[in-house]
């Protein structure tokens, strides 16, 4: 304990003692910039540089731009800068403002052209050179905007030292960019175009586009011909890839659209699938978990600030118990009356969802609950140009696979399961099994609602959690079982993935609204041909 | 009209004791309550208000509304839960025929546009407006557009043999369809706020007395009308074979009957019904718009009809009009609670009262054990 202290003690002495000593030598540099002989400047300018300090840029920027002045008093040099109309100064090393003063006490610095010549190049390398990652990347696509040919010597510098993998693509690109557009040489400029195709960005979409409008077609054979083809070229090969990732970001899009409808169809699957019960409460249910969610975080919040991060942890069996709950209750206290009536059902559960909505409503109140995120599920990956994956959203596709192979699991490899087939596919003989029907009836019940909570903890971490959630996914939840067809979970699995990436591919085209309205007709339609869905039980189980 | 009613429509009326009151009551409202509105000074006890003049000529074009659904879920076991979407085109072509009689009254004075297309920066009247500034082709257009709808729907539907709780997951899905396109800007039919701020109807202005009173005349007597079309169809050769199909859907095909042409008669009809209702309900309450779509409205015609009782026709006027006055009351009275009751009763019902008030009065009426097939009776199942 007391080494790791005084190793921390001891390396922060060492840090604050080079930090003054570096500063001090910076500061008197500073001074040397009012010298009155020029080549005194250019040593003291190239010390700056080469000392690679931070503040040397905001110094030299101000010496180029005719900012920089000479206290006349003790002959200190400090930045001035006209600010909403009036003149203050700063230090030009602790940057704090010295207050405002008048212009006749001080001496403006004068910079000439060879000067000038020297510090923009110094102030392009600095950037450039800089130890400081994020600032050369900042270097880099500035020079990719300006395509400024001076810098061109600098770039290669900077790229012949550069070590950082991200940081010499970012270089590549930058000196592609100034050489195809500024290069005198065709050949070079040829192989800057052929560097650039390389790069899937807007950015150098426009750049060669704006390449091949430069560039008017000349007599055949003529070396502007090549560029211009060679740019053409490059221009179809980056469209060609923007558009494939356009489709990789839209099958993402739909994939994470279709495991959000998937979580919310998976528990409908059962209760409408293999019970035959048609429950428009189910929205409900997910309201339920994703309130759970709320409160859970609520209690965390409360409790155990520290361990907040793993809140939806818990939240995640909580949502299940309590919506698995209430879907017992809801069976055992009026679906069971009901069985064979599918029509009456349908309407003792919109009865139910409507009382669930209103409780929630009458205790939470109308307004939207916050969930927030942890920290382990916000934040995105970029992957290319043009392509942002969030962790929410990858998050919840894993926990849709999570959840489907559990409970195919469950139906396919447990006794439960086995006696919930039993019952769904005859119930007078799994009775006379000795097999308790109505037990298996509730628990399925409960299954199916359970998992809808779970799909409400999902639903919270992207949506608003309002008494009104369910009923946002409970039409399209029913589209992904009729369309996948009944009685089996593969079904729903290519029911919802296939819808999400649908829509998400007709949205661009047609904008989000009319792309949900076109997939509700084109469900309608299909279900014309496949009446019982995708994945049909055949022969006896039909009429069950 | 009525007084020189032929014999079949004696007959309709005079055959059930059900069909004698009901008709009796919506003749007697008809007259009696526009007189009682118009003619007796505010003073007097038995001067209806115009609030509840309104107010009831609402629920009458709710009840013919739930009229529609009990003849194709009543006696075809078609559970349509996408009727509100038929309501609400025919109180969309009203409505645009309302719109376009505002003419340069409106907020904007542009005599060609309604305010909202004015104000969408639009120039010219889209090509579905055309024709609605008149009375009498907006009111086909108020038949065609959901008939048509309906047949369309309909005929891909049954000839598919969609039924049963899919064919009600499809229909509340259309209606949801309906929703989104409706709320849209650019369809042309004022997006969110729908169109509202009517002025006049055929050059009478729409709030006064008299328009109201009128207004309500009509509706009693398309309730009227709805209801012995109604009657004509469910007691006429084709209406049983519409109680087979309820009953037993595959049995009467197997008997040689094309049961999809069945379902898709009813089903027009009924959705044309549903049409007018929405007519003369836009004019009554003043607005129309995307929200009318919405599924849940579509769902609560249905607890209407079962509430009131499935398949008897007068149930559902019944029906409708005992839970709009409980809604008017309790969303008045106690908004918290509304949900709660309409919740409870979708679930009572179902429960406790598979046939709904009509069937319970009937049953404490006359206590002999059941009939199997009696002519209301319903069979467990329907409709699956």
């Amino acid at each position: 304990m007391t080494r790791t202290l005084s190793c921390i003690l001891l390396s922060f002495f060492i840090f604050a003692a080079t930090g003054t000593t570096v500063f001090a030598d910076v500061a008197s540099d500073i001074d040397k910039l009012s010298a009155k002989s020029t080549n005194v400047k250019i040593a003291a300018i190239e010390r700056l540089v080469a000392s690679g300090e931070p503040v040397v840029v905001a110094v030299l920027t101000a010496f180029l731009e005719g900012n920089l002045y000479a206290r006349k008093a003790d002959g200190k040099i400090i930045i001035g800068k006209t600010i909403s109309g009036r003149f203050t100064v700063s230090d030009p090393l602790a940057g704090d403002d010295l207050g405002a003063v008048k212009k006749a006490a001080l001496d403006k610095i004068r910079i000439n052209n060879r000067l000038r010549t020297i510090v923009r190049g110094a102030l392009g390398g600095l950037t450039l050179l800089s130890p400081d990652k994020s600032q050369r990347l900042t270097a880099a696509r500035d020079v990719f905007k300006s395509q400024d040919i001076e810098v061109i010597t600098l770039l290669e510098k900077a790229i012949a030292k550069e070590t950082d993998d991200a940081v010499m693509v970012e270089f590549r690109r930058s000196l592609a960019a100034v050489q195809a557009t500024n290069s005198e040489d065709v050949t070079v400029r040829l192989a800057a175009i052929k560097v650039l195709s390389e790069f899937t960005d807007q950015d150098v979409r426009a750049l060669i586009a704006s390449l091949i409008g430069r560039e008017a077609p000349a007599e055949t054979g003529a070396p502007e011909n090549l560029v211009r083809t060679a740019a053409e070229n490059a221009l179809a090969s980056i469209e060609a890839r923007l558009k494939i990732w356009g489709y990789v970001a839209s099958i993402f899009q739909g994939l994470s659209l279709g495991s959000v409808l998937l979580l919310a169809a998976m528990g409908l699957a059962i209760t409408f699938g293999v019970m035959g019960v048609i429950n428009m409460a189910h929205g409900e249910m997910v309201m339920l978990g994703a309130y759970t969610t709320y409160l859970v975080q609520d209690l965390f919040k409360t409790y155990l600030a520290t361990y907040f991060d793993w809140s939806i942890l818990i939240a995640i069996p909580a949502a299940f118990m309590v919506a698995g709950l209430f879907g017992v209750v809801i069976e055992r206290c009026v679906i069971r009356f009901l069985y064979g009536r599918p029509l009456e059902t349908l309407l003792a559960t919109w009865g139910i969802s409507l009382m669930l909505q209103q409780l929630v409503r009458s205790v939470f109140g109308p307004t939207n609950q916050e969930v927030s995120n942890p920290t382990w599920m916000s934040g995105t990956i970029e992957v290319t140009g043009g392509l942002d994956l969030t962790y929410n959203r990858i998050w919840i596709m894993v926990f849709a696979v999570l959840v489907f192979a559990l409970v195919t699991i469950l139906m396919k490899k447990t006794a439960f399961g086995l006696r919930m087939r039993a019952v769904t596919q005859n119930r007078a003989m799994a009775s006379s099994m000795g097999i308790r029907t109505g037990w298996v009836d509730a628990m399925t019940f409960g299954l199916g609602s359970g998992i809808a909570g779970m799909a409400g903890v999902a639903l919270s971490q992207i949506d608003n959690v309002s008494p009104n959630l369910g009923q946002a996914y409970i039409i399209d939840s029913f589209m992904v079982v009729v369309f996948g067809g009944v009685g089996n979970l593969w079904g729903t699995v290519v029911g919802a993935l296939s819808l999400g990436i649908f829509n998400k591919f007709l949205e661009p085209v047609s904008g989000a609204v009319l792309a949900k309205i076109l997939v509700l007709v084109a469900v309608i339609l299909f279900i014309q041909k496949r009446p019982r869905g995708l994945f049909a039980l055949k022969g006896r189980a039909v009429e069950g | 009209m009525i007084a020189n009613t032929t014999g079949p429509v004696t007959a309709l009326v005079m055959g059930s004791r059900g069909a004698r009151i009901t008709m009796a009551l919506l003749l007697g409202a008809a007259i009696l309550v526009p007189a009682l509105n118009l003619l007796l000074p505010e003073t007097s006890v038995f001067h209806v208000p115009n609030y509840l003049v309104s107010l009831m000529g609402k629920y009458l074009c709710f009840a013919l509304l739930a009229l529609s659904v009990d003849l194709i879920w009543g006696y075809c076991g078609i559970l349509s839960l996408g009727h509100g979407a038929f309501f609400s085109l025919g109180g969309y072509a009203m409505g645009m025929y309302l719109m376009r009689q505002i003419g340069d009254r409106g907020v904007y004075g542009n005599p060609e546009l309604p305010d909202f297309m004015v104000f969408l920066n639009w120039q010219e009247l889209p090509w579905y407006w055309y024709g609605f500034d008149n009375f009498a082709f907006a009111m086909v257009m108020v038949l065609v557009v959901p008939g048509l709808l309906a047949f369309v729907f309909g005929w891909f539907a049954f000839r598919s043999r969609v039924t049963g709780v899919y064919l009600s997951i499809i229909s509340q899905a259309m209606t949801f369809a309906l929703l989104l396109a409706f709320f849209r800007n650019d369809m042309g039919f004022g997006g969110n706020n729908g169109l509202t701020d009517f002025k006049e109807i055929l050059g009478f202005d729409l709030t006064s007395n008299a328009v109201r009173a009128a207004l309500f005349a009509s509706s009693a007597l398309a309730v009227a009308f709805g209801y012995l079309l109604c009657r004509f169809i469910v007691t006429s050769k084709y209406g049983r074979v519409l109680v087979a199909v309820r009953d037993s859907e595959s049995r009467t095909r197997f008997l040689g009957y094309r049961v999809e042409h069945y379902k898709l008669l009813a089903f027009t009809v009924s959705a044309v019904l549903a049409g007018i209702a929405g007519a003369l309900y836009v004019p009554q309450v003043g607005i129309i718009n995307p929200s009318e779509f919405s599924p849940a409205n579509s769902i609560e015609i249905v607890i209407w009809v079962a509430v009131g009782g499935r398949g008897y026709l007068h149930g559902a006027i019944l029906g409708a009009i005992v839970v709009n006055y409980a809604k008017t009351y309790f969303t008045g009275a106690l908004p918290e609670v509304w949900l709660f009751m309409l919740g409870g009763l979708f679930i009572a019902t179902t429960l406790f009262l598979p046939k709904g008030i009509v069937g319970l009065m009937e049953k404490m009426k006359k206590k002999p054990p059941a009939k199997p097939a009696a002519e209301h009776g319903l069979t467990q199942g329907a409709g699956d």
